[in-house]
């Protein structure tokens, strides 16, 4: 017998296919995620964005004022605006004013840490007037882990802000301001179960530090960006693809997030989610790919761009930025 | 290439063990899946079991799965050697609780 060797993964497309998943097709827009721009306080190892505080990218007014006209179409429920840091993009707070009439679910992914910043302190009004539900990436309920991730001290001034929201209403049981944050593992291997880390989350910040939240979003680490880079120094890119092509799983595949959202970059071109746009692969297949072309009708339709790093949405228990999306395949020894 | 009787992707073929004696396979997994799944013990507590088994089994295999499921569900380093050394300290006891046959024999055997 001859030695086995890790083997290079399968192309995602043809694991659709064998899935009977192909063509891998939208099924609507529920969904309207918005990346207003790359800069950022923190400069986290994990940020598929590669965002920073020396980024310069940044939506302007009026692609603003464009995603604005497309999120009121019809079958758009949500509104997701993440960044970089959200906060940093000076037309923001005008955009979740006018966003929060159109009367849609709307959601900002925040590092937390620049609510302390005495500049950005008054976007917690903004969040509350306009009942925006926070989502934040909280690693690992230890200090120590958290971070090894997001930097010196972040855990502890993350706890301090949460502590904050707590006294605003949010993540508190009963009001309906929502505060979610985001667990994503400390390296080259899948998230355990969303419902059990969701637990330890819980009873850990209640018991130690006194704070609470909502609900607790798992996802897998994309193979893109600067994880991608940690994978290829540390030897460990092939068999991160392996265990995700291993894990692969229909049910995840079926309910991915590319198939229910839009992704719009800071520079108003449109992806199938925030990781295409990260590998600057815009929707295709005869979909229009700019803001100025948004096209409800055709995109609703639209074909999704696929590559490798789509296996890390159907791995296990899928992984969305709504966390989980299927359940997961039984696990082997 | 040196052939090596134990290798991580071996692991992978696992789950094909049932292709052979069906029955078995299957009445194996199913059992292992509801054991090691959570139940009255929480996920947690049961990868914990596990990885203190695999060390003492010294199962290559099983220390690589645990291991990893550990990790995905944030426990620690120190959770985890925790766990390693109930398993050697059972070890060791099993061994030397054995003792008590030896002095047993010598109490009996010895004027």
């Amino acid at each position: 017998m001859e030695p086995q060797t890790l083997p290079v993964p399968t192309p995602f497309e043809k694991k659709l296919k064998a899935a009977s998943l192909c063509p891998f097709v939208s099924k609507d827009i529920v969904t309207l995620q918005i990346n207003v721009g790359k800069r950022c306080t923190l400069r986290c190892k994990h940020c598929h964005v590669e965002a920073g505080p020396g980024r310069t990218e940044m939506m302007e007014r009026s692609t603003f004022e464009k995603c604005l006209t497309a999120a009121a179409g019809p079958s758009i429920t949500t509104i997701d605006i993440t960044g970089g840091a959200p906060e940093m993009n000076p037309h923001v707070e005008w955009f979740l004013d006018s966003a929060a009439q159109l009367g849609k679910r709307l959601i900002v992914r925040t590092n937390l840490v620049i609510l302390l910043d005495k500049e950005y302190e008054p976007f917690v009004d903004v969040y509350v007037r306009n009942r925006v539900e926070l989502a934040a990436s909280l690693p690992h309920w230890k200090a120590e882990k958290c971070d090894r991730q997001r930097g010196e001290g972040a855990f502890d001034k993350i706890v301090g802000v949460i502590r904050m929201l707590n006294g605003r209403g949010y993540g508190r049981e009963g009001s309906e301001l929502v505060l979610d944050l985001v667990h994503n593992p400390m390296g080259s291997f899948l998230p355990g179960p969303q419902a059990a880390l969701e637990r330890e989350y819980k009873a850990e910040l209640a018991t130690v530090h006194g704070i609470t939240f909502n609900k607790l979003f798992c996802l897998a680490n994309s193979p893109v960006g600067r994880f991608k880079e940690y994978l290829a120094t540390n030897g460990t890119y092939e068999e991160y693809m392996a265990t995700l092509e291993r894990a692969f799983n229909s049910c995840a595949a079926e309910n991915a997030m590319c198939r229910t959202m839009l992704s719009i970059g800071w520079d108003g071109a449109i992806y199938d989610c925030d990781f295409n746009q990260m590998l600057s692969l815009r929707v295709d297949h005869g979909a229009p790919n700019r803001i100025e072309k948004f096209d409800l009708r055709v995109l609703r339709q639209r074909r999704i761009v696929l590559d490798d790093h789509c296996y890390a949405c159907t791995a296990g228990q899928g992984s969305s930025c709504q966390g989980a999306t299927g359940t997961p395949a039984s696990v082997s020894a | 290439m040196a052939h090596q009787y134990y290798e991580s992707a071996d692991l992978a073929d696992f789950p094909n063990i049932g292709e052979c004696a069906r029955d078995q396979g299957k009445a194996f997994f199913d059992y292992y899946g509801c054991s090691t799944t959570a139940g009255k013990l929480t996920d947690r507590e049961k990868s914990l079991i596990a990885l203190a088994v695999a060390h003492t089994e010294h199962c290559p295999y099983c220390i690589d799965a645990y291991t990893t499921k550990c990790l995905s569900l944030g426990l620690t380093s120190d959770e985890m050697m925790e766990a390693v050394h109930v398993g050697a300290s059972m070890v060791a006891g099993a061994v030397l609780a054995h003792a008590t046959q030896m002095r047993k024999i010598i109490r009996n055997n010895e004027m």
